[in-house]
């Protein structure tokens, strides 16, 4: 297969925000920290090619995609497209680049303005970049819409977003973003809103386009399964990092990245014959202002090992859960003997817990290691000492993993540490 | 994420009290009409299912097919301007005609629902603990405090959040522990019967297969009878024991999941099936056109217009809900019963052509 | 064309999707402010005699006549017909209103615009002096500025439509700016960012016809309070001068002897014409935003009937 050229060639590309504090903070401008929404991303998009990024939210996979149109400004890092780098242009630039790159959005009732007609909202695109005759916009409008299938067009011109279904509206969305004749649409959950029997109409619609008008696309969604079915390559994000980026085959074939997996198995089926999925990963995507150590995945990770970032978070979310299988008698007697999870709320490798003495301490800790002796977590403990009334944690240092070539793949994760392309390591 | 195991104790404790085999809820011939500035719109129209202790019915349609609004009267729960009819019966009682006071005894109490939102639903000033101890109250004032803090902490821990929590407020939660924070408010007060309005829909997917997992805890561990609304028929498959599938405010097929997936017979189920978008898709499926318009809906099958496989009887007569091959009830002329078609009436219908300009 | 029908439409909303009170409150005080519109329109085919009319075919009018058939609300000390001057006075009372909003809608609404869109320093200093103007006493302000535009332009009917807006501005403003802030987060505002819009363009063609929603029922409220503004303003014997036209709360003043002396008609009917002018103007305000407020509306629902299960 000849190597098509790339068309938008990301190089660590950081988008971060500044958080607003309380009232207070707020008052005196002061911020309160930062999320890294987009986190070091690296990922090129080939001519002619559909890209997906798949992601919970929080993954940063919308805010790259905005990034892409200079909607989100980048704070560091570089996005190529045909040589220039778009985080270096100037604002007029930028909308001049617009006409090459467009986008589909999630909502399309959100994405419509309520007081523009169809005709309106599609040749505004037009309007805004200089085509001053009403004459030509209607025809290129007109041409816009017959494309995506709004036929017959005179039905729709002067329909406002209100008097259309979903799936229409949709196809205005997407009416609007060809109208330009761009060479890159990033289309964010452009179905996840839609009913079932339009999802797979508007994805053929876009899979049209593509043929018909030579599209590259970035695809963001949640769902593996359009994914899987739209895109040529995929990248798994988490937490503003791509995790595993490869061929989707390749990706759907042999997930090698935990999170990749468990996504996979937690994805919904309609066999009925398909037994639910029942290791899957605990708890939720964690806060990206303070985000865990080392792997960002490891608290959830069924895979996890000694290096993959244990710090003192893990250690409350251990007690919080085994407390949830205590009679309250027992959790009276164990939480008096912790005292407060407060000293545990911060990223810390060492830690003092507790304060009814060492040997209590101790003995709620090996009572919850007998229980759950699979429990990642104390794989990462590297040693526990005596330390006032309460016991001294401390973890292994963690490793932040880099994306690695692996087995045609690229993954971020310590168990694929190899670097040599046939050595796939297993899991 | 691992369930917390239960003890005995507990668990018999949280077992809504169940008298006799026969169905927890049974509705009959429903009706739910609102009041529009158009007309009255049909939402629900003639709908009867059953359901046993323990089960759990997956409600599955697309937007506007009538099951958020068949769930919320059920419940009682309608905006002003709506009446329904037909018969519900809650253990033998009918709930429909029931005075509002012991409408609302029986709410809560008995009947049980979680919303898609469950930040809509909790309150942001008050404590979690608060929230419980306010349900609790409603329906049972001279429990003493330590006996609801008790039974608040029980039904928590269910639920996975730790007893830690129990004094915080609800913005202090994840979207995933909000969410099962509303259940083990729903539960606290062990009812026979809950609704769960698409419960997952705004969560991620990795949460949302937690949710499902826990649904799915439920039915085996409470014997509590769950009608589980949603448009995604992957969750019916993974966590209901039965499917209702509706359209146009018709339930047009019903039965054992399995078999309702495996060998759908009514065209809509299967097109439904066909369209949606799984990891083994494939090609891309759809069904051409709109639902109809509630308000004025088209004579005889209400899919007639889209359907592959529609006869001439479809458009003039309305199906008959007969018994499906395999078990369940489907309502559709294709299945059955022939002997009552009119002759002529298995010929193929002349439809419109559908363009774009009635897709949904 | 399509604009036409959109302003049609918008107004015909009110009507067909409304029920009860809010429909009610409209209707009565349309009728109430229409007649005075009509009032106003055609007070010289209406009104009997001219604002500052002192005799007809040469014979004075007598003084302060009591109501008789040929002065139907009777004459005034300066000789003037009570019942034209209170007629004319419709038409300064509107005429000073309608150019007051339109001049707070030209200037509240694109500060709004513009302070909501940007945000930043600018926010803030007009924020500031919006709020400064907004806390003043809102008559004291209507007088300082009635005497310093007076000075300028003086005594017109411009002169206090300006001192008027000045008090009024910061409400418009204000609510452009928080729908503005809002608006401006909405999807369809980063979609025209993303084809490419320019700021003023996204205000002028995405934002104005969002935020404009909210100006007409600030508008009829104002208005309402603008008469009473505007009265008191000619009751202190500010703005505008009975010579140059026919203004009610300069009447009353001018009434304000003739009471002890029982002449009470003077004061009564220009009294009267404020009360039901301000009245009217208020119902149609409040019937308004009952009716386009969305979480105060009250849908006209049709009654369900359900059909008898045979004719399904």
């Amino acid at each position: 297969m000849p190597t098509k050229p790339d068309l938008i060639d990301v190089r660590d590309l950081s988008v971060h925000f500044g958080l607003r504090g309380g009232t207070l903070g707020r008052l005196v401008g002061r911020d309160a920290g930062v999320v890294r929404a987009v986190d070091g991303i690296s990922v090129t998009l080939r001519e002619g090619e559909v890209l997906g990024l798949v992601g919970e939210s929080g993954s940063g996979k919308s805010t790259f995609g905005r990034a892409l149109l200079g909607l989100a400004p980048a704070t560091s890092g570089t996005i190529g497209f045909d040589g220039a780098d778009l985080t270096s242009m100037s604002r007029s630039e930028l909308r001049a680049l617009r006409q090459s790159i467009q986008m589909v959005f999630q909502d399309p009732s959100a994405a419509l303005n309520p007081s523009m007609t169809v005709a309106e909202a599609v040749g505004d695109a037009l309007r805004v970049h200089g085509m001053k005759s009403s004459v030509e916009r209607r025809e290129r409008v007109v041409e816009a819409l017959e494309r995506v299938g709004l036929s017959p067009v005179q039905l729709f011109l002067d329909k406002y977003p209100r008097d259309l279904s979903g799936g229409q509206k949709q196809r205005v969305v997407l009416a609007r973003a060809i109208v330009m004749g761009p060479r890159v649409l990033v289309a964010d959950e452009p179905i996840s809103m839609l009913d079932m029997s339009v999802r797979a109409k508007i994805l053929q619609l876009m899979l049209d386009l593509k043929q018909d008008l030579g599209l590259s696309y970035v695809y963001i969604t949640h769902d593996l399964a359009s994914a899987k079915f739209f895109c040529d390559r995929i990248a798994i994000m988490y937490l503003g990092r791509i995790v595993e980026i490869g061929d989707t085959e390749e990706i759907f074939a042999n997930p090698r990245h935990p999170y990749t997996k468990a996504l996979l198995r937690a994805a919904p089926d309609p066999d009925p014959a398909r037994a639910v999925a029942k290791d899957l990963p605990r708890g939720e995507v964690p806060d990206a202002a303070v985000p865990p150590l080392g792997c960002s995945f490891h608290p959830r990770c069924p895979e996890a090992v000694a290096q993959c970032g244990w710090e003192a978070r893990d250690l409350r979310t251990l007690l919080e859960t085994h407390w949830t299988r205590r009679t309250p008698e027992e959790y009276d007697a164990e939480s008096a003997a912790v005292g407060s999870l407060d000293a545990l709320a911060r990223p810390d490798t060492s830690v003092h817990v507790g304060r009814g003495g060492a040997d209590a301490v101790r003995s709620i800790l090996d009572r919850i290691r007998d229980e759950e002796p699979d429990e990642p977590l104390w794989r990462g403990v590297a040693d526990v000492t005596d330390d006032g009334a309460g016991v001294r944690v401390d973890f292994h240092p963690g490793v932040d993993p880099a994306l690695r070539r692996a087995g045609g793949v690229d993954v971020a994760c310590v168990l694929y540490p190899d670097d040599s392309p046939d050595d796939s390591a297993g899991g | 994420m691992t369930q917390p195991e239960l003890d005995p104790v507990l668990e018999a404790e949280f077992q809504p009290d169940v008298t006799g085999d026969g169905p927890v809820i049974s509705a009959r011939d429903v009706r739910v009409w609102y009041g529009t500035t158009r007309g009255a719109i049909r939402a629900v129209d003639g709908v009867s299912f059953d359901l046993a202790p323990g089960e759990t019915l997956g409600l599955v349609g697309e937007s506007g097919c009538g099951k958020s609004t068949l769930g919320r009267g059920l419940m009682g729960l309608l905006p002003a301007g709506a009446k329904r009819d037909g018969e519900v019966r809650f253990r033998g009682e009918d709930v429909l005609t029931m005075s509002p006071r012991d409408a609302h005894r029986l709410r809560g109490s008995q009947l049980g629902m979680i919303f898609q939102e469950p930040m809509t639903r909790l309150n942001p000033l008050l404590r979690v603990s608060a929230h419980f101890e306010e349900a609790i109250r409603q329906h049972e004032p001279k429990l003493p405090k330590r006996e609801v803090t008790q039974r608040a902490l029980d039904a928590l821990r269910m639920m996975g959040i730790p007893p830690t929590r129990y004094r915080s407020y609800p913005h202090e939660f994840s979207g995933g522990m909000r969410q099962r924070l509303m259940i083990a408010l729903a539960l606290v007060l062990r009812p026979a019967f809950i609704v769960a309005d698409e419960p997952t829909t705004a969560l991620d997917v990795l949460v949302e297969a937690q949710i499902v997992q826990i649904l799915n805890d439920l039915r085996r561990d409470f014997r509590t009878s769950l009608l589980l609304i949603t448009h995604n028929v992957g969750i019916v498959a993974e966590a209901c024991d039965r499917v209702a599938v509706m359209y146009a405010g018709r339930i047009v097929e019903q039965g054992r999941v399995a078999d309702v997936f495996a060998a759908p017979q009514h065209p809509y189920t299967r097109e439904l099936l066909r369209s949606t978008i799984s990891l083994r898709t494939t090609g891309l499926n759809f069904i051409p056109g709109s639902p109809p318009d509630l308000i004025d809906p088209p004579p005889g099958c209400r899919f007639a217009p889209r359907c592959p496989q529609a006869m001439a009887v479809c458009a003039t007569t309305d199906p008959i809900t007969i018994e499906r091959p395999g078990g369940g009830q489907v309502e559709c002329w294709a299945v059955g019963p022939t002997d009552l078609i009119p002759a002529g009436g298995t010929a193929r219908l002349q439809q419109e052509e559908l363009a774009v300009a009635d897709e949904a | 064309m399509a604009a036409l029908r959109r302003v049609l439409r918008a107004l015909a909303t009110p009507f067909t999707q409304t029920a009860g009170l809010g429909r009610w409150m409209l209707v009565i005080g349309l009728v109430i402010t229409g007649i005075f519109v009509l009032l106003a329109i055609f007070a010289p085919w209406i009104a009997p005699y001219g604002f500052a009319q002192a005799s007809a075919d040469g014979v004075d009018f007598p003084k302060a006549g009591a109501p008789s058939g040929e002065h139907w609300f009777g004459t005034d000390r300066l000789l003037f017909d009570v019942m034209s001057r209170t007629i004319w006075g419709a038409r300064t009372a509107i005429e000073v209103v309608i150019l007051s909003i339109l001049i707070c809608v030209v200037i509240g609404v694109p500060l709004g615009l513009v302070s909501g869109y940007y945000g930043g320093w600018l926010d803030r200093v007009l924020l500031l002096v919006m709020d400064a103007l907004f806390a003043f006493p809102s008559f004291l302000l209507a007088i300082v500025f009635s005497f310093l535009l007076t000075d300028l332009f003086g005594g017109s009917v411009l002169a206090v439509a300006m001192s008027l807006s000045a008090i009024y501005i910061p409400q418009y403003y204000r609510v452009v700016r928080n729908t503005t802030v809002s608006a401006k987060e909405a999807t369809y505002v980063e979609a025209a960012r993303a084809i490419g819009a320019k700021d003023g363009v996204i205000m002028r063609r995405y934002l104005f016809g969002n935020v404009i929603q909210s100006v007409p029922v600030i508008g009829t409220l104002n208005a309402a309070d603008a008469i009473l503004t505007l009265a008191g303003l000619g009751f202190l014997g500010l703005g505008i001068q009975s010579t140059d036209a026919a203004e009610w709360g300069h009447d009353l003043n001018r009434a304000l002897a003739d009471a002890g002396a029982g002449v009470w008609w003077t004061g009564l009917y220009p009294g009267l014409a404020i009360v039901l002018l301000v009245t009217g103007l208020t119902l149609v305000g409040e019937g308004l935003n009952e009716t386009l407020n969305p979480t105060l509306r009250k849908r006209r629902l049709l009654p369900v009937v359900m059909t008898t299960r045979e004719d399904r």
